[in-house]
């Protein structure tokens, strides 16, 4: 018995190692897991925080602050010939007017300086307003009318609280005298915030009141017409030869990497491209919708070449083979019989590729769609800016009411993109035949 | 005769051409369809293609080359005085003399010689006009009018018509081919010409970038230099931290997504995270220049730090956030084509998931993940909206994140935004630049294609 001592110490069981291994191997795990929620969640946190961050900044430039002004039509200032003649009534002094109003409104306010403040109080657009006014019913002169007119740019962001009342006056863009005017107007129920018709309905501007996006709008509208109406029939015609018809060998292959290349390349070298061909080799004008929509054009054709052979592929076999057994050339084959079965899978990429055009700013910016335009383009050939431009030049305006506008501008970015990309996703829904 | 008229005139034409060739072939065929070798329909596009295409390739090409040689024509016609100036000069007269006709302003008074030479202007321009509409027109009819004679019932219209469409598709897939050739051949010309005025082991090697030349030779700071090491450094720099936060997060949530998570989480985060995707980078300019950047100077004050408020950082950042769903995405792929055979010989042997994810399915992916990161690298370096808005402008040499670098596309986009002349250093450098982008990418792709290519041989 006593030689028997303890066991000798045993080799441990491979159990006993695994068993004493689990609570570290556990923890792994667990720590894996966690990480991987962690980057989910870092994901969408970003998200989340830059669509907060737009929307917080931006949905405040949907409306715009308006102060009533009783303006008297003084005929000896607009008409003194009483001619009504519209050309002498185009040139008359409207500021005037609006200041006359202003200064009658307040009539304690004297210094050169304060009035000069008090004139501040509204946007230059006012005169303009007049002028329209008069010019549509030259028989209000002589009237007193009441009318709403766009306040300052930023009078607008103090009403709408960008502007802190508690910081000393000399950092502020309004003045202690400027908030006792509009704290007495909005007193009188002479300032109100109304729908913001102008954004939808402008064009650029310097001043962000009367500044819109229906130029960018509009040029985004035809540059995107361009790339449509080039790169569809292109990128089908592409994808049909490859797919269907060419015959493997060196030369379809140096397509199919160029293809695969050109996907890759950076947006900015295609506006290079553009810029030396399209506009020093072609002499097409520059800042021209045409030659945005020629250069998206290029950058668009392989998103849609490969989508469109994708559709191509997914089209079985069984079709073309009935179709060319009773007696269709192999081109009737693809145009009667395959193309229209792969075309919600070409369409669907097209407009996946078009929404990829709508936000793309930097070779637009090479080529001169980066001017300050203020009249919205009616053809390809005018001068024009787009959408995503519009906001990075707005980005970049010091003035605080341009952030609430860029923002705002984003958001209308952001809804065109949400609808193309819904717009695909139906058409895949809706159409999309599984074999 | 205006273009847009004519071109409609020959649409229009080229559809009576479809129609007249239909009936043709019925007429042909005495009412019996089947003498025919094609359907009536046939003979109708034979008859519209030969009508309508040459004469609009006709046109096409008339407008195209109808400037220059006009041009010329006045230049020659022009006094020996005007001839004789500089080609600067007088291609400022030759535009003044186009001002005239097209009604602009012009930059000076006109005198009797260019009111002359606008006169002779227009009235080549009406001569050619009305030439390029007969020749149009003549060819059309006569196109039109020569298939529609020689229409038989035995004559292959099928396959005339066939092979032309076959000859617009070979045309419209080389397209990818020319598009490959004008990238290099427009960047690779302006960057030899920018190599004569700057020596290449300048530009590559160079440690001091102020492309500023001077207007006049006495300016200060005249001299411009162009050596382009800052940028390809802060480049770097941005990319790198772009990498560091968009690698892990995208790794990661594909490892989650396509490992861990259910059907639910999986089909609802993945559209989410693709979001990012497709929201315009001028928008994450903008983020990252009116929130990040800001946020990052502040608390980098509370910190004690000293931030630019153009920091490569706040850049970087943005940028990352942009490439997370670009590597999860690719990442998700490649995990996904591991084969099933793979997981269940480790969880066999005892393996947690964790463990097989990491020693099982990480190195087979490698490859796939290699090149999926590579392909972002080279997202990242072409990358121009969000470093235009958000890093700085002035090219500093430093690998400090924090402080305000310049890469390569924003000094594109500065170089040649606004107006200059085409063929100061300055411009062309801009072009230089283009190129070394072009190049890079274009390996980082091959190398990531090639790598992906090879991956995806082994398990299928």
């Amino acid at each position: 018995m006593s030689k028997q001592t303890a066991p000798a110490p045993a080799r441990p069981r491979p159990m006993d190692i695994v068993q004493a291994g689990m609570k570290r191997r556990y923890a792994e795990e667990r720590r894996f897991r966690f990480y991987g929620k962690l980057a989910i969640g870092a994901g969408l946190l970003f998200l989340t925080l830059l669509f907060t961050s737009i929307v917080a900044n931006g949905y405040s430039a949907f409306v715009q602050s308006f102060i009533q002004l009783e303006v008297y039509l003084d005929a000896e200032k607009l008409d003194p010939q009483g001619t009504r003649d519209p050309a002498q009534l185009g040139t008359a002094d409207y500021g005037g007017l609006v200041k006359q109003s202003l200064r009658s409104a307040f009539p304690e306010v004297s210094d050169r300086r304060d009035k000069r403040a008090l004139y501040g109080l509204v946007s230059s657009g006012a005169d303009f307003q007049l002028r329209s006014m008069v010019l549509e019913d030259p028989d209000i002169i002589g009237t007193r009318q009441t009318l709403w007119v766009p306040a300052d740019d930023d009078v607008d962001m103090f009403l709408k609280g960008h502007i802190d009342r508690s910081i000393p006056e000399a950092d502020r863009r309004i003045k202690d005298n400027q908030i006792s005017w509009l704290d007495q107007l909005a007193a009188e129920g002479r300032i109100e915030k109304r729908f913001n018709t102008t954004f939808f309905t402008a064009g650029d501007s310097r001043d962000p009141e009367l500044a819109g996006i229906r130029g960018a709008v509009m040029g985004s509208l035809l540059t995107l017409m361009v790339t449509l109406v080039l790169s569809f029939p292109i990128g089908v015609a592409a994808a049909v030869y490859l797919e269907e018809f060419a015959p493997r060998n060196r030369w379809t292959d140096l397509i199919e990497v160029n293809i695969n290349n050109l996907a890759a390349v950076p947006s900015i070298v295609f506006g290079l491209l553009g810029l030396a061909v399209f506009i020093n080799f072609f002499g097409i004008p520059r800042s021209a919708p045409l030659v945005g929509g020629l250069v998206l054009t290029l950058m668009t054709l392989p998103t849609i070449i490969i989508a469109s052979r994708a559709a191509l592929k997914s089209v079985p076999p069984s079709i073309r083979e009935a179709a060319l057994g009773v007696g269709a050339s192999p081109m009737q084959t693809i145009m009667y019989h395959v193309l229209p079965l792969a075309m919600p899978g070409m369409l669907t990429g097209t407009i996946i590729g078009m929404a990829q055009a709508l936000g793309e700013s930097a070779p637009l910016l090479m080529i001169g769609m980066v001017a300050f335009i203020v009249d919205v383009p009616s053809s390809v050939f005018d001068p024009a800016t787009v959408l995503p431009v519009q906001i990075f030049l707005w980005a970049d305006s010091p003035e605080r009411a341009f952030v609430e506008r860029t923002s705002a501008a984003i958001m209308v970015l952001l809804a065109f993109l949400v609808v193309m990309n819904a717009l695909a996703v139906v058409l895949r829904k809706r159409f999309e035949r599984r074999w | 005769m205006n273009a847009t008229l004519l071109v409609t005139v020959l649409l229009a034409l080229s559809s009576l051409a479809y129609y007249l060739g239909r009936r043709r072939a019925f007429s042909v065929a005495q009412g019996a369809i089947r003498n025919l070798h094609s359907l009536p329909s046939y003979y109708g596009l034979y008859t519209a293609i030969w009508c309508g295409i040459p004469a609009l390739l006709l046109v096409a090409f008339w407008l195209a080359f109808e400037g220059t040689v006009i041009t010329q024509l006045v230049v020659a016609g022009l006094p020996e005085g005007l001839r004789e100036l500089g080609a600067d000069r007088l291609n400022l007269v030759v535009n003044d003399i186009k001002n005239l006709v097209s009604g602009n302003i012009t930059s000076r008074q006109a005198d009797a010689a260019m009111l002359e030479a606008a006169e002779h202007y227009r009235n080549l321009q009406t001569v050619s006009h009305a030439a390029m509409g007969v020749a149009g027109l003549a060819l059309a009819i006569l196109g039109g009018a020569l298939t529609l004679t020689r229409i038989r019932a035995q004559q292959r219209a099928r396959n005339g018509v066939e092979s032309i469409v076959k000859i617009f598709l070979i045309l419209c897939s080389s397209i990818a081919i020319l598009t490959t050739i004008g990238i290099v051949l427009s960047v690779l010309f302006e960057s030899l010409r920018f190599f004569q005025a700057v020596p290449l082991r300048e530009f590559l090697l160079g440690l001091d970038w102020s492309p500023q030349t001077a207007i006049r030779s006495d300016q200060v700071g005249s001299s411009g230099a162009f050596g382009a090491v800052p940028l390809f450094a802060g480049t770097l720099l941005i990319s790198c931290i772009a990498m560091v936060v968009a690698v892990p997060i995208g790794l990661m949530s594909a490892i989650y997504l396509s490992e861990y998570a259910g059907p639910h989480l999986r089909a609802s985060a993945k559209p989410l995270l693709e979001i990012l995707a497709g929201i315009p980078t001028v928008v994450y300019g903008f983020f990252a220049a009116l929130m990040v950047a800001p946020f990052i100077r502040d608390s980098g004050s509370l910190l004690g730090l000293d931030v630019a408020s153009e920091s490569a950082l706040a850049a970087g950042l943005v940028m990352g956030i942009m490439i997370i769903p670009f590597v999860s995405s690719l990442s998700d792929d490649v995990i996904n084509a591991v084969p099933q055979a793979l997981r269940d010989g480790a969880y066999g042997l005892g393996a947690t998931q964790a463990e097989t994810i990491r020693k099982v399915i990480f190195p087979a992916a490698l490859p796939g993940i290699v090149g999926g990161i590579l392909l972002a690298v080279s997202r990242a370096i072409g990358e121009t909206m969000i470093v235009v808005m958000a890093a700085g402008l002035a090219a500093n040499l430093t690998a400090n994140p924090l402080e305000a670098v310049t890469t390569v596309t924003v000094q594109i986009v500065t170089l040649l935004t606004g107006d200059q002349e085409f063929d100061s250093p300055k411009t062309l450098a801009a072009f230089a630049l283009g190129l070394v982008l072009f190049v890079v990418t274009l390996i980082l792709n091959v190398i990531a294609l090639t790598v992906v290519r090879r991956y995806r041989e082994q398990y299928e």
